[in-house]
């Protein structure tokens, strides 16, 4: 079969950013597709931030404890919560991706969506609480 | 019937203007006025050059896509008041090239759809319990895709990748799979088995949403993907 042609146009030329995330008149099948890609983004650069963390640990334990003593603060550990909230719905929205991307269940994918992020949201209230009270 | 003034920004454009503008028109509108009537209202009384498409009025042609207050609709089923907003914004649709106001080029939609080789028209067994007249067999009826273009315009990677074969030939694309009825289907599942057919799809499922006659072409989709990954497999473990 031939190649097909782009629907490539001069007056409107395409916005890939607009069209991933501008939520204007769309659903919440937008909102679920918008949120796994800037969480996978956040995943992203937390891992090599991460990284670069553990690095202090090179430059002995002096520099490894006044990071501690920063991560303990109240605003430290909102950027825990606002991770944990990156990881667990990352996590479970991309299971319904991976389920429903191979064709299982994918007359049910609005159920599955929202039974995956109802757990992930329950995980999620959890783990924040246990963040700042442990 | 309570008839109200509504504000139409209409989203205009000109072959050879350096960019597209918004104009806005009033229209005295009652609770039956649907917008394509009121797009009416305004060329027949206030600006014969706005340019839009239209046919049968009630869903069917799926010639009067467009996007309404920022959504893919059929603007002959949309009653203006059902909206409830005092302006109503009405926009081509996404994702195809822009020829004037609200018209949008559809040689790139059929191009793709038309490849898949599906029949306009298919032939139906009726149901069991139906009473059929003596001597018919089979009965034949128009496929549920209208051919409007909304799947294509809501999806965000349409959006994105120009070359994608987009929600509309996708679905198309399994129907022909599922149902085969004398078309080569191996020919249909290489062409979808591509970076740019079913595996570009990111599993938005605005094509669902915006899909007018119940074809859902993101379950589609994601059957030509079970179909794919099963024959992947089955080639893995040595079958044909």
């Amino acid at each position: 079969m031939a190649d097909v042609q782009p629907t490539t146009d001069p007056v409107r030329p395409k916005r890939p950013l607009n069209a991933w995330f501008n939520p204007r008149g769309r659903s919440i099948n937008t909102i679920a597709f918008a949120l796994n890609r800037l969480t996978a983004i956040g995943l992203t650069v937390y891992l090599f931030l991460h990284l670069a963390i553990l690095s202090l640990l090179l430059r002995g334990e002096e520099s490894w404890n006044s990071f501690i003593a920063i991560a303990r603060t109240p605003w430290f550990l909102m950027l825990d919560v606002v991770l944990l909230f990156g990881v667990v719905y990352h996590m479970f929205n991309g299971i319904r991706v991976a389920l429903v991307g191979m064709g299982v269940a994918n007359y049910r994918q609005k159920t599955l969506f929202y039974v995956l992020v109802g757990i992930a949201l329950v995980l999620f209230a959890v783990g924040a609480v246990l963040i700042f009270t442990k | 019937m309570a008839e109200r003034d509504i504000e139409f920004k209409v989203f205009r454009y000109k072959q050879g203007q350096d960019a597209p503008s918004y104009q806005t028109f009033k229209v005295r509108c009652d609770e039956n006025t649907t917008v394509l009537v009121a797009l009416q209202d305004i060329r027949r009384d206030q600006d014969g050059t706005l340019i839009m498409r239209h046919s049968c009025h009630h869903a069917s042609c799926g010639t009067c896509g467009m996007i309404i207050n920022g959504r893919e609709e059929l603007s002959c089923v949309v009653k203006v008041f059902d909206l409830g907003t005092p302006t109503v914004v009405v926009e081509p649709m996404r994702n195809m090239p822009l020829i004037s106001d609200l018209v949008v080029d559809m040689e790139p939609f059929y191009d793709r759809f038309n490849a898949t080789g599906l029949p306009f028209i298919r032939q139906s067994e009726f149901l069991d319990d139906a009473e059929v007249a003596e001597g018919i067999e089979a009965y034949m009826r128009c496929e549920n895709c209208i051919e409007c273009n909304l799947c294509v315009s809501a999806c965000p990677i349409m959006g994105s990748d120009p070359t994608y074969l987009g929600p509309a030939a996708l679905a198309a694309a399994w129907r022909v799979v599922e149902e085969p009825r004398g078309i080569q289907t191996q020919p249909v599942l290489d062409w979808v088995d591509s970076a740019n057919g079913c595996w570009r799809c990111h599993v938005a499922y605005e094509c669902n949403e915006a899909c007018p006659s119940g074809v859902f072409p993101g379950d589609q989709i994601m059957a030509l993907r079970r179909e794919l990954t099963k024959r992947k497999f089955r080639r893995l473990f040595g079958g044909k």
